[in-house]
C-alpha cells in the first residue's frame, strides 16, 4: 500500500515534467518511478496522508499564508541588515524547546523557522532546537521560545500531529 | 496583462536575490552568511520562477516552474541546516562579536559526559 502511493507520487510527478502523455515517455516514468520507489520508499511518510481532512486543510491554507508572511517580512529584515552600513547584527545560537513530537512536524517548523526573520535551525537534540539568531533580543529561554517557536508551533500542530 | 506581472516579480526576485549575494559577501560569518543566503536567495528564486509562469502560461513550462518552486521551498532550509550543523560538528567558530553559543555549550557538556 504504502510502496503503491509511493509510486503513483512519483510516476504524477513524472507527467507533470514532461508534460506529454505520449507511451514512450509514459514507460520510461514508469521504470524511473518503480526504480526510485524500490530505493527510497523506506523513508516516503506514508502518514503524512492524514493530512487530508477538511479541517486539516483548512489551518494548513492558513499556515501557507502566515508562512509567506513571514517569509517576504524575513526578507525585508536580511535586506535592512545588509544594506545597512553599520549593520546591526547581534548573533549566537539559542536553544528552544518543541513540543511538536512527529518527524513531519519536526521538519516543517524547522524548516519554517529558517525562512522566518533573523533564524536558522541548526540541530535537533531531543525536545530541543537549537537556532541561530542574527540579532538577539532577549537572554531569557523562556522568551527565545516564546518569539521563535509559537508564531508556528499552533498551527503546525493542528496540521500535522 | 499578464507580461506586465511577470516583469514586476522578475525585477523583484532579482533585487532579492542581489541583496542575498551582497549578505553573502558582507557578513561576518558562515551562519550569518547563510541566513542571507537562505532567506533572500530562497524567495527571489521563487519570484523569479513566478514570473516564468505568469509568461508561460500554464503549459509544460510553467508547471515546470510551479515544481522548481515546490522543490526549492523543501531543499533550500534543509540545505542550510545540513552546512550549518556540519560546519558546527567541524569547529568552525562563530564571529568573535555572537552573543552566546548553547549549542557548543552543550555538546561540550556531553563530551564531558561521556
Amino acid at each position: 500500500m504504502k510502496r503503491f502511493v509511493h509510486f503513483l507520487l512519483l510516476l504524477g510527478i513524472w507527467i507533470l515534467l514532461t508534460w506529454s502523455l505520449n507511451w514512450q515517455d509514459l514507460l520510461v516514468g514508469v521504470i524511473v518511478a518503480f526504480i526510485v520507489d524500490l530505493l527510497f520508499s523506506d523513508i516516503f511518510p506514508i502518514y503524512a496522508v492524514k493530512v487530508f481532512t477538511p479541517k486539516r486543510l483548512f489551518w494548513l491554507f492558513i499556515y501557507v499564508w502566515v508562512f509567506l508572511y513571514y517569509m517576504v517580512k524575513a526578507n525585508f529584515d536580511v535586506a535592512y541588515r545588509v544594506l545597512n552600513i553599520y549593520m546591526p547584527i547581534r548573533p549566537g545560537i539559542v536553544k528552544v524547546r518543541t513540543r511538536l513530537k512527529t518527524d513531519m512536524s519536526r521538519t516543517f517548523l524547522a524548516n519554517s523557522i529558517t525562512l522566518t526573520p533573523g533564524t536558522l535551525s541548526v540541530d535537533i537534540v531531543g525536545d530541543h532546537i537549537y537556532v541561530h539568531w542574527i540579532n538577539i533580543v532577549s537572554d531569557d529561554p523562556a522568551e527565545e521560545t516564546e518569539i521563535i517557536v509559537r508564531r508556528f508551533e499552533n498551527l503546525i500542530e493542528r496540521v500535522f500531529e | 496583462m499578464s507580461s506586465t506581472v511577470g516583469l514586476i516579480l522578475l525585477i523583484v526576485g532579482i533585487t532579492f536575490d542581489v541583496i542575498g549575494a551582497i549578505g553573502l559577501v558582507r557578513l561576518p560569518d558562515i551562519y550569518n552568511r547563510l541566513q542571507a543566503a537562505t532567506k533572500c536567495v530562497t524567495l527571489g528564486t521563487c519570484m523569479i520562477l513566478l514570473a516564468v509562469l505568469f509568461y508561460a502560461g500554464f503549459n509544460s513550462i510553467g508547471i515546470k516552474a510551479l515544481l522548481c518552486i515546490w522543490f526549492i521551498l523543501i531543499t533550500s532550509p534543509t540545505g542550510a541546516h545540513a552546512i550549518a550543523r556540519g560546519a558546527h560538528k567541524c569547529g568552525v567558530k562563530l564571529w568573535e562579536g555572537s552573543v552566546m553559543d548553547k549549542y557548543a555549550e552543550d555538546s561540550e557538556g556531553a563530551e564531558d559526559k561521556a
